[in-house]
């Protein structure tokens, strides 16, 4: 199993535990990446407000980069797969737009033909890999865990682009994969909402109160913690809930985990292997909760 | 086939308080939600009350929340809910609005909002002696939007109004779009009409700068308006029409800026490029998450340093940049 790997910018920016946790975690699980070193940032949506052909453009020098490895494409952030998905549904269906974007890609001798997989680690651990190849690495149950699923706005939505009709069970995966794992999920509306982060630039407040109202909601129902495959939930719901707490006036305190760092705990890898350190809000609650059953 | 119900009640005479009930009905196969309910209230309880008209989801009185998201009753069949979602269906009324009685809504939000964005034409300059002619692009372009039921689904479970009430919202949006995105409406630049719209949009609080671009209005949507995709249509022409000032409209450029120079996102000087370096009281308050960052280990600063290498084909993203910029430029003019 091997796949050209697109790490995202923030995993190699605000959220370096994500990237070496998803390091150690696809190693130990078989996943051989390749990573995509010269790809580009795929605009997170932003650049397409402003300029949709230029985050067109980029995505597809993304694309074919992947296509020049011969391999499908993955990557760990919802933001970035929703944005691939669209550019690619897109370029996909409009032969002529393609021809465009794909002379803009020439001069490097990179071209984009129709084809590409492009998925989320979260895919690729339900659909390629397997829940219950999965359930048979698990050296460390998570069991007595209750971890709220954190999806990310992207990797939903729109459904008509994401694979949804072949794959009608990929907004279930994350409950899941936390049942393969040995932890409960727990069920909050806000899992499939948004964290908010979009607009921390611009509306602050709101921003902070979608992501607080959310943390809460799920600490309301027992959650001992959150997971999420997309790192721009994790840095509204993480770095930022210290004052998500202060806007909506109320103590939280959860920790919030990428998906392969609770992947990582549960098939047996060292929580400093995970960086489970660099998080704001301190995971050692997790940790004590996690590692007390094996005595490790 | 039986169709059970666990509908939201709420009685305004009552205790104040809202519960559910369940109810099980005998319904065809193809039986929708809303015949289900009309069921209800025909045979088995007369004091549920709901909104409903043209029953062939064009009138969009019936919407309402089926399992937790915004839909039109008279379009959603039990089956196919009940396939997927399981046995009961839970209904309750449209979120983001007060409710009246049980299913009924009262409304005046989502109006009041369409109301505030001038949902007419502005054209300027002297009437054509016959029709206006519109390009079948443009109108292609518009017949997404044109399709609004104005059923109140979006505003319903719009994300941002869930935690502010002042967020003008999708369905309002994008009938302003529908309105500032034709070509009918005054273009003279003298006349300042089509500027004057979206400078009101992007100023306002609650404007088009406020959606998180959560595409829960593009999901819900029964009448595939998609919103979101709308609001982003205004985000680019305010753009274009020079209304540039805003936090919004920055951080998109700073955003573009940053991939230019590094071929990836450059976190540390993101917030300082969009809300402008003199901007001391907004980043003054970003110091404390700043720090937390840095205790963290987290904070990409090496990122802004002058010795931080771009990506290796640096070059090439660079002339794609300049490259679609240019073409942007020449076929705008």
């Amino acid at each position: 199993m091997k796949y050209a790997f697109w790490p995202g910018c923030v995993s190699k920016g605000a959220c370096p535990e994500l990237y070496q946790s998803m390091i150690k975690t696809s190693a130990k699980l078989g996943i051989e990446l390749e990573e995509l070193y010269d790809g580009n940032c795929t605009g997170a949506g932003v650049i397409s407000e402003h300029e949709p052909e230029l985050a067109d453009a980029l995505n597809a020098r993304n694309f074919a980069l992947a296509q020049k490895m011969g391999l499908s494409l993955i990557n760990i952030c919802s933001t970035c797969q929703g944005v691939q998905s669209l550019v690619q549904e897109k370029l996909d269906r409009d032969e002529a737009h393609r021809a465009k974007i794909n002379a803009q890609l020439a001069e490097e001798g990179l071209e984009y033909t129709p084809g590409l997989v492009i998925k989320n680690f979260l895919w690729v651990l339900a659909e390629d890999f397997g829940l219950d190849k999965l359930r048979q690495q698990v050296v460390r149950p998570l069991t007595g865990l209750r971890c709220g699923p954190f999806y990310g706005c992207y990797i939903l939505r729109p459904s008509r682009i994401l694979g949804m009709a072949e794959h009608p069970e990929r907004d279930h995966y994350l409950e899941q994969i936390i049942e393969a794992v040995g932890a409960e999920p727990v069920d909050y509306e806000g899992k499939n909402k948004c964290c908010g982060f979009p607009i921390l630039t611009n509306n602050r407040t709101n921003s902070l109160k979608q992501a607080g109202g959310h943390i809460a909601e799920a600490k309301d129902e027992g959650a001992d913690c959150l997971v999420t495959p997309c790192p721009l939930c994790h840095l509204n719901l993480d770095a930022q809930q210290p004052s998500a707490a202060q806007v909506i006036e109320r103590e939280l305190g959860v920790p919030i985990l990428h998906l392969p760092q609770l992947i990582g705990l549960a098939i047996g890898i060292e929580p400093a292997e995970l960086r489970m350190d660099r998080h704001v809000v301190g995971t050692q609650k997790v940790l004590d909760k996690v590692l007390a059953k094996v005595g490790a | 086939m039986q169709v059970n119900l666990k509908v939201r009640r709420f009685d305004p005479a009552g205790d104040g308080d809202a519960r559910y009930q369940s109810y099980s009905v005998d319904m065809p196969e193809n039986a929708t939600v809303l015949d289900a309910l009309i069921q209800v209230r025909e045979y088995v309880d007369g004091s549920l009350s709901l909104r409903c008209s043209c029953r062939s989801a064009i009138c969009g009185s019936c919407a309402m929340r089926v399992n937790h998201r915004a839909r039109l009753a008279c379009k959603t069949k039990v089956t196919e809910v009940a396939e997927r979602e399981g046995d009961e269906i839970v209904v309750e009324p449209m979120g983001n609005m007060p409710v009246i009685k049980d299913l009924v809504t009262d409304m005046e939000v989502h109006w009041s909002k369409v109301r505030q964005i001038t949902p007419w034409l502005q054209p300027t300059g002297p009437e054509p002696e016959r029709e206006y002619l519109v390009s079948n692009e443009a109108m292609l372009d518009l017949s997404h939007t044109m399709n609004c039921i104005m059923c109140g689904a979006c505003v319903s479970d719009c994300t941002v109004l869930e935690v502010d009430t002042k967020f003008i919202g999708p369905a309002a949006l994008a009938k302003a779009y529908r309105f500032g995105g034709d070509p009918r409406e005054s273009r003279d630049p003298a006349a300042h009409v089509q500027k004057d719209r979206l400078q009101y949009l992007s100023d306002v609080p609650g404007g088009i700068w406020d959606c998180t671009r959560c595409n829960m209005c593009v999901e819900v949507c029964p009448k595939d308006v998609r919103p979101m995709d709308r609001i982003m249509q205004l985000r680019e022409m305010a753009g274009e029409a020079g209304v540039k000032g805003s936090i919004g409209y920055r951080h998109g450029g700073a955003f573009a800026n940053s991939v230019r120079r590094l071929g990836r996102l450059d976190e540390a000087r993101l917030l300082p490029d969009s809300v402008g370096f003199w901007n001391v009281p907004r980043l003054l308050s970003e110091v404390p998450g700043a720090l937390r960052l840095l205790r963290a280990g987290k904070l990409p600063w090496s990122h802004a340093m002058p010795w931080h290498k771009p990506i290796p084909g640096i070059k090439h993203v660079r002339r794609i940049v300049d490259q679609v910029r240019k073409e942007r430029k020449a076929s705008s003019s």
